[in-house]
């Protein structure tokens, strides 16, 4: 019987049968289930696998290139956007190389299901110079995965992951392959190739750009990419990841009358992208996300029209592709006779019953007829349903830790009674450092982290900054008669509006903790974290 | 042989274990599967869905066409018509007729139900309080699965082996309600000629 697994797991499995030893990663919808697979997995935990969550991407991505350093394999995970923050030592490490295998599984949310944009990583892959590959369906996300470790071992560089929303989490049956024992400690030969002075930099982008031949012969061996001849030429389609399936879905009961290059490993290979170019009148690109292949094969001028796809308005510029987007590309008739009934209403998110953030922005909101609108920063967490009415309270939500730093810059711009929003996790993720900044310049802002012990958008992952936020803070030196902790329940409400106020009188850093559990949580998960907090303070 | 079923709710309602009962006993017929759901946000009290597709061939999307949908299952009145699109020309529509009322324009119920009704092959049915009268409200959603059964390509016995599986963890008396919650709802239908 196959192993029913969503694609984020049959990622996770397929790096766990590589010889992983490391997962590092911060949880991102998504890319979640990837590093949470791993945490589950019997045989991960007997063999020891390193699975934790981490305090961010950029620390996530640092400590796998350091198993990588010492010979192991290592895999760090995250959504697109948390590859903007690990992108400094990303774009480095394509320079120094890696010593063990090390695949950055990097999952992109086209239509933006879960996120603030549709930015699409294979920029970054192509960015860094290295191998990206695209899985499109769960066997291939296993079996790409297992095999990445390898090619990042044989080419010494790290090598991108992408997955999309919809493969990472749509379940099929997956066969899995051999495990392939962990790799020992066994450190680089040549130290230099990690160590970025200048002197050995420059030797080291030069490797780099030497490699990308061979970088490309290994596209155009890839088992993964496939071109399928056919006999109608006035167009040939090129196929990258999960769009490979809206395509052939197409043509289930018929083959498919014009050739297809299928894609999930680049660069493109060179000789079968040639072929369509030599045979074919027109190119059309299906790609998930940014149109990033169809942009590469254009001339900047468009004078052959021959590449059709995203920019040319035969797909959509933006978006998530679909069988049905597809068939009208090519042209293919189709019955859909319902139509969504009018009765149909929209029915956003919203905060749970019983949330505790719910209780902080009744409080803020009760001040902000006196202390002015539109001068409440957001973040990223739960919170951002702040945003929507019936609460309206925060208005803007950028990324992770900007609630701090836009109201530092809002605060320097002249503006009063300014309060940024961030939730407990955020805060250690991206917080922390905007924080000092406050404290440095003796900014007049009030803080509040509203602090659910959580990960809670997510899930409800353990918070690294569980217990730990008030010593944070008082260790950056906000001063203690200003970290002040609030308990957000209705029957506190007086209390909590007294006490925002009082703080934004402050000219100066005040940090309110507002502490009160994710009601999702279990009862035993809320009893150890009242331990937890007991015993780190 | 392919069915495509379309899984409707809100974020909360159990869509996702009827999904995964289908997948396991799927799998366990030794059929190809794909179903895709929903992470993230939306859980949060927003509309979700699940794509299910069973067959004994190949599946390429893990999306259903539009057009495409043999049955539209649905645990909330409302999120059942907003996935209509998806309905082939003779598919089946199947729905709870407890609403769920979190939003501030929600549509009015009479009217609502009557536009289900409306379509040639529906099936209304009130199994929240099919299961309540079970035992417990929370097995609506396997009401609808048993109401549902004669529509989906897998046999009654690895169906019911997937429902001991999914709440093998859960008490004896929770696996022998949603048992009892299934054969309700199948036999709730078998007198309806749709």
């Amino acid at each position: 019987m196959k192993n029913l697994v969503l694609g984020n797991e049959a990622v996770a499995q397929g790096a766990i049968d590589a010889g992983l030893s490391g997962v590092y990663a911060y949880p991102g919808t998504p890319s979640t289930e990837i590093t949470e697979y791993i945490q589950r997995n019997k045989f991960a935990k007997e063999s020891k696998i390193h699975c934790t969550w981490s305090v961010n991407e950029k620390t996530a991505i640092e400590s796998a290139l350091g198993m990588s350093y010492s010979g192991k394999r290592a895999m760090v995970v995250m959504k697109h956007v948390g590859l903007n923050v690990a992108a400094d030592a990303f774009m480095n490490m394509s320079i120094s190389g890696i010593n063990g295998g090390l695949v950055i599984a990097v999952a992109d949310d086209p239509s933006m299901h879960s996120s603030q944009n549709e930015q699409d990583s294979r920029y970054y892959g192509k960015f860094a110079m290295i191998p990206i590959l695209e899985p499109s369906n769960q066997q291939e996300a296993y079996d790409i995965t297992r095999f990445a470790f390898d090619l990042s071992e044989e080419l010494k560089l790290p090598v991108l992951l992408r997955m999309v929303t919809r493969l990472s989490h749509s379940r099929s049956g997956i066969n899995r392959s051999d495990q392939r024992p962990q790799n020992a400690i066994n450190l680089p030969e040549n130290t230099k190739r990690f160590t970025l002075i200048p002197a050995y930099a420059k030797g080291q982008y030069e490797h780099l750009i030497e490699k990308q031949p061979i970088i490309i012969a290994h596209s155009e061996a890839s088992k993964f990419n496939k071109l399928i001849k056919a006999n109608d030429v006035t167009l040939g389609i090129i196929a990258c990841g999960i769009t490979y399936n809206y395509l052939m879905e197409n043509f289930e009961d018929i083959p498919c009358q014009y050739p297809v290059l299928k894609i999930a490993q680049y660069p493109l290979p060179k000789e079968e992208v040639a072929y369509l170019f030599e045979h074919c009148d027109r190119i059309l690109v299906l790609e998930e996300g940014y149109p990033i292949i169809e942009e590469r094969l254009k001339d900047y001028l468009d004078k052959d029209k021959k590449i059709i796809g995203r920019l040319t308005g035969d797909l959509p510029r933006t978006g998530e592709l679909n069988p049905n987007i597809v068939a009208k590309a090519l042209g293919i008739k189709q019955i859909i006779s319902e139509t969504k009934s009018k009765m149909v209403a929209g029915r956003p998110p919203q905060l749970c019953d019983g949330c505790g953030h719910t209780d902080l922005f009744n409080a803020i909101n009760e001040l902000t007829p006196k202390t002015g609108k539109k001068r409440v920063f957001g973040d990223i967490g739960c919170y951002a349903l702040g945003a929507l009415p019936p609460l309206n309270t925060i208005t803007s939500l950028i990324d992770m830790g900007a609630s701090i730093t836009m109201a530092k810059g809002a605060v320097d711009a002249g503006l009063k009674n300014v309060i940024a929003i961030i939730g407990d996790s955020t805060f250690t993720h991206s917080g922390m450092t905007g924080l000092l900044d406050c404290v440095y310049e003796k900014t007049p802002i009030t803080i509040i982290i509203s602090d659910n012990s959580a990960i809670a958008m997510t899930g409800g992952q353990d918070s690294s900054a569980l217990g730990r936020l008030k010593n944070i803070c008082l260790g950056i030196g906000v001063e203690p008669e200003h970290v002040n902790f609030m308990v957000p329940l209705k029957k506190n409400h007086d209390k909590n509006v007294e006490m925002i106020r009082n703080e934004m009188n402050y000219n100066g850093v005040s940090v309110i903790i507002s502490h009160r559990a994710c009601v999702r949580l279990s009862r035993d998960k809320k009893e150890q974290i009242k331990l937890k907090i007991a015993e780190l303070n | 042989m392919k069915t495509n079923i379309v899984l409707a709710g809100v974020g909360g309602q159990g869509i996702l274990t009827i999904a995964a009962i289908l997948d396991t006993a799927a799998i366990q017929q030794d059929l190809n599967v794909k179903q895709s759901e929903i992470h993230g946000m939306s859980q949060r009290g927003g509309a979700v869905h699940s794509h299910v597709r069973i067959s004994d061939k190949e599946i390429f999307s893990d999306l259903i066409p539009k057009g495409k949908a043999d049955l539209i299952l649905s645990v909330e009145p409302m999120e059942l018509l907003r996935y209509l699109p998806f309905l082939k020309e003779d598919g089946y529509l199947i729905t709870d007729s407890k609403s769920f009322d979190n939003i501030m324009d929600y549509p009015d119920e009479t009217k609502l139900i009557n536009e289900i009704k409306a379509h040639k092959n529906s099936i209304v049915i009130d199994a929240t309080k099919i299961a309540k009268d079970l035992g417990n409200s929370k097995a609506a959603n396997i009401v609808l699965l048993g109401a549902a059964t004669s529509k989906i390509p897998l046999s009654e016995a690895s169906l019911l082996d997937a429902i001991k599986t999914l709440f093998s963890k859960k008490s004896e008396r929770i696996i022998t309600l949603n048992i009892n919650a299934f054969f309700k709802g199948k036999e709730l239908v078998s007198g309806i000629n749709v």
